[in-house]
C-alpha cells in the first residue's frame, strides 16, 4: 500500500464497465516524509476521499477486484483510506 | 491507473490466440501535468473506441488482460477509459 495526496479527478465517459458510477482520483505519491515523490496514480475512490486529503492507496490487481466486488475487473489502484496522520520513528 | 497519450497504432495479423480482433494502441505514458513520462508502451484497447490523439488511461500488469473479452491473454498494458478532463 501506498501514502498519496488526493490532487484531482480523472472525469471519464466511455470506459470499462466496472468504472459506471465510480470516482477516479488523481493521486500523487508520498515519500517516508510526507513529500512528493515524483509518482502519481489514478485511484478509484471508496471511501469518498476529496482533492487535498491524504490517503492510503492500494495498488495490486487482487484485492482490488475484491473490493469492487468484481472478479474481471480491470482495476489495480483503489483508494482505501483516508490517513490521519503518519509517523516515523527516529 | 496512468494517464497516457495515443500515439499509433499497431497492426498484427499473427497473434496468440485470444488477442484476434483486438486493436492494439501505441501509448506514450503522461505525468500529471500530461507530461511525457517514460518510453511508449503497447497497449491493448479495452474500450474500442480509443483513437490517435486521445487522452487515456492505461492499466498495467495482470489487470490489462480483464479489459480484454477474452482475459486469459497475455497483454501487459490496456486501455480502460478516454479521459473527458482532469481536474486538479
Amino acid at each position: 500500500m501506498k501514502v498519496g495526496t488526493v490532487v484531482g479527478t480523472v472525469v471519464s465517459t466511455i470506459s470499462s464497465p466496472v468504472f459506471d458510477g465510480r470516482k477516479l482520483l488523481l493521486c500523487d505519491l508520498l515519500d517516508a516524509d510526507g513529500n512528493p515523490e515524483g509518482g502519481y496514480l489514478i485511484a478509484v475512490d471508496v471511501v469518498d476521499a476529496g482533492v487535498g486529503e491524504k490517503v492510503l492507496i492500494l495498488d495490486e490487481g487482487n484485492s482490488a477486484r475484491q473490493i469492487v466486488g468484481l472478479d474481471t475487473a480491470p482495476i489495480r489502484a483503489v483508494v482505501v483510506g483516508i490517513v490521519d496522520e503518519t509517523t516515523m520513528d527516529s | 491507473m496512468q494517464l497516457g497519450r495515443v500515439v499509433g497504432t499497431v497492426v498484427a495479423t499473427v497473434k496468440t490466440p485470444g488477442l484476434e480482433g483486438v486493436k492494439f494502441l501505441i501509448v506514450q505514458p503522461l505525468d500529471r501535468h500530461q507530461e511525457p513520462n517514460g518510453r511508449p508502451v503497447v497497449a491493448a484497447d479495452g474500450v474500442h473506441m480509443a483513437g490517435p490523439g486521445e487522452l487515456v488511461y492505461i492499466v498495467g500488469s495482470r489487470e490489462a488482460a480483464q479489459a480484454l473479452p477474452n482475459t486469459f491473454v497475455p497483454v501487459d498494458h490496456a486501455i480502460v477509459g478516454i479521459v473527458d478532463q482532469v481536474s486538479s
